[in-house]
């Protein structure tokens, strides 16, 4: 109660009553405090910085004993300006920035920003097949490793620490493919407009396979352990209800749209990257609680996993095909190599541009220091990210930077749904709703 | 590089305004001449878009205009007419007749430009028409064009409709003199937190709003950061003997 080492947050006496502040302390002298205030109502502020808050979120609740009445968010403690940063660097390098904004996904990030400034080039039907293939090979691994994240997350804070442990445990494998791949466990920046960075290294479709096979396995686990587990269910069976109407008064989607039962799922509706030549369902629920949400994503990894058994049989028929435009003027120069200190340009680029070809040199250097033009106008190609619509507003002037580059992420707009979901409930509710919602805080506050 | 002044608009090698006249059918006559023309928002010179440095490239007299692509004449294609008439037939019959400024058909989306002062009526009609169901707002985004005078800042709706499955845009403009654009949260309670984060980056008052305040900056944050006057801020980092500006005062191609 009394902290005179904090100089930040001291207890005082305000208009609207006694402040106390809780860290870690013994909670008796709260306790006793507030008991000697005599008031039912509190007002709890709740976070930024609070392990149940899913992210740097800063929850404030009015509390009469421990029903919520009011409930608000405040957030804003993770803007890092990447959209403002994006207008200043060229249309590749965008893809560098908006890959950190939604840390759990940033496969879907760089997709949607990428169809967007394909689109403005009007390149859309230009891409490789591979490199279309290998962004739905990624975007659903990344779906797995969210959603495998959504439900660790949300265990952990209800209590289910065993659910944390698995869920990380499956979302490592996931990851150590992305690096295969990739290079890097997050923040790729592997989509690049005109295809991907880089061709399939060889044996990760082995790999791939190797995990599908073993995520069979494990995902029966989570059925096991979760969907008839009375204390799960107790904690998560109508918690957070949000009906349809409310989801789209709201623009709610993804998962707790879903769970109203309505099947509306982009890649199903508005198909991109050819989602439409892929066997899989969409999946609803019939209550639309946080148990409803927390079975639509685990049935929704069971889709995925589909999806990305049949990339793995496609990809095992284009090897050696083309992963980038073959416009010139939009790919990226060069191809990566592993040499002696580390990844960098193919030794084999570096001898065409240094010693046999001029013209290939100036164009590496323009393409690298100024980059390419995309004509003016603007483009909104959404893609269904693990939370739900993700969209990037790319507006062009005809230059070599994006002119505005504007991300309408699901995790922001979902979260708007706290205060429905959680007024009227119980304190311990409000944190499994919002769970259920599973915003993420670097795609709120980008 | 020429002594002499560039004259205007004189050079246009490159231009970036074709999209929009490419798709105009020869034989159709427009039906506001004005409204089709490429919107000028900037004018670009030099062939690197070098400020304060010499532009050694011999193309420093190069005077382009920047423009966006204009208006679109009918037929539009698709859906897309289907949307034009319902939507202008329900806003005639509600007394509103010029309410859409113009339609820009690009790039297979379609944009409708709104009179601010009819935008609301506008979303209403647009959720609630039955050949419309614009259900869901995907939120709205702010672009600023400081060389467009008059219409300075630009709201931006995407407005989504699950039963017909179409996409459509929404676009309306305010000076920068007069900030104001009537919020749409009535209609699209999910607008409340896109128009606060539009105020707060780029100082549009929605008015109407139920708590326009900022919701990423901090409450007493000056200036409003998205904005094109708004410096991306940064210090120069040194790194052996050499001196890297920050990203906003490095040498530029636009």
């Amino acid at each position: 109660m009394n902290s005179p080492q904090d100089p930040y947050a001291q207890s005082a006496d305000t208009t609207t009553g006694k402040v106390f502040t809780v860290t870690g302390q013994d909670w008796d002298s709260i306790v006793q405090g507030v008991a000697e205030e005599a008031e039912e109502r509190i007002v709890v502020n709740m976070g930024p910085q609070h392990p149940s808050t899913h992210g740097v979120l800063r929850l404030i609740l009015e509390l009469e004993g421990e029903t919520v009445t009011e409930a608000r968010c405040g957030i804003g403690y993770l803007h890092t300006g990447i959209e403002k940063n994006m207008e200043f660097r060229t249309w590749v390098q965008g893809v560098t920035f908006c890959t950190r904004m939604d840390y759990l996904s940033p496969f879907y990030n760089e997709a949607t920003y990428t169809l967007g400034v394909e689109r403005l080039l009007d390149i859309e039907d230009d891409i490789p097949e591979k490199a279309t293939v290998m962004r739905v090979l990624l975007m659903e691994l990344n779906r797995i490793s969210s959603h495998l994240v959504a439900i660790a997350t949300g265990g952990m804070e209800i209590g289910a620490l065993t659910v944390m442990t698995i869920g990380f445990r499956e979302r490592e494998l996931v990851l150590d493919l992305f690096e295969l791949i990739t290079g890097l466990r997050m923040n790729h920046a592997f989509i690049r407009p005109g295809g991907v960075a880089q061709d399939m290294p060889p044996g990760a479709l082995d790999e791939i396979r190797d995990f599908i096979a073993l995520m069979k396995k494990r995902l029966p686990e989570y059925a096991d352990l979760c969907n008839a587990n009375p204390i799960f269910k107790a904690r998560l069976v109508d918690v957070g209800q949000l009906d349809l109407a409310g989801c789209l008064a709201l623009g709610i989607s993804g998962p707790p749209l879903r769970s109203t039962g309505y099947p509306w799922d982009l890649r199903k509706t508005q198909p991109y990257c050819g989602y439409e030549d892929y066997d899989f369902e969409v999946v609803t629920w019939d209550t639309p609680d946080a148990y409803g949400r927390f079975r639509i994503r685990l049935a929704e990894m069971w889709e995925s996993l589909k999806i990305v058994e049949q990339c793995a049989d496609r990809l095992a028929d284009l090897e050696g095909a083309p992963v980038m435009i073959a416009d010139k003027k939009i790919a990226w120069p060069s191809q990566l190599a592993l040499g002696s200190d580390g990844m960098g340009n193919s030794l084999d680029h570096i001898r065409h541009i240094m010693g046999e070809s001029m013209e290939a040199l100036i164009h590496h250097f323009k393409l690298v220091t100024e980059g390419f033009r995309v004509p003016a106008g603007q483009a909104y190609v959404p893609v269904e990210s693990p939370r739900g619509e993700l969209g990037a507003h790319v507006v062009s002037d005809g230059g070599t930077r994006p002119f505005r580059a504007h991300f309408r992420d699901p995790s922001f707009t979902n979260l708007q749904a706290t205060s429905v979901m959680s007024e009227g409930g119980m304190v311990a509710d409000v944190i499994v709703a919002i769970a259920s919602i599973d915003p993420v805080m670097g795609g709120v506050d980008r | 590089m020429s002594p002499k002044e560039p004259q205007e608009f004189d050079e246009v090698t490159e231009g970036t305004e074709d999209d929009a006249t490419a798709i105009m059918p020869e034989n159709t006559l427009p039906a506001d001449p004005e409204q089709l023309e490429p919107e000028v928002i900037d004018v670009r010179k030099g062939m690197f878009g070098v400020h304060g440095s010499g532009d050694t490239s011999g193309y420093g007299g190069i005077v382009r205009p920047v423009a966006m692509p204009g208006g679109s004449p009918r037929p539009y294609g698709g859906w897309f007419d289907d949307v034009a008439d319902a939507l202008g037939g329900a806003l005639s019959s509600a007394g509103i007749t010029s309410g859409v400024e113009k339609v820009v058909v690009h790039r297979g989306e379609i944009t409708f430009f709104i009179r601010r002062a009819d935008l609301l009526e506008t979303v209403r009609t647009l959720r609630n028409d039955p050949a419309l169901r614009f259900e869901f707002c995907s939120g709205v985004s702010g672009v600023h064009y400081p060389s467009d005078e008059g219409r300075e800042l630009h709201a931006v709706y995407h407005l989504l409709s699950m039963t017909h499955n179409r996409r459509i845009r929404l676009e309306v403009t305010c000076p920068d003199s007069d900030p104001h654009i009537p919020s749409v949260v009535a209609v699209y309670p999910t607008s409340d937190w896109h128009e606060r984060e539009t105020y707060d980056f780029f100082g549009i008052i929605f008015d109407g709003h139920p708590s326009l305040t900022r919701i990423q900056m901090p409450d007493d944050w000056p200036g409003h950061p998205q904005r094109k006057d708004y410096p991306l801020g940064g210090i120069p980092v040194e790194y052996k003997g050499a001196t890297i500006p920050p990203p906003d005062q490095r040498r530029s191609y636009n």
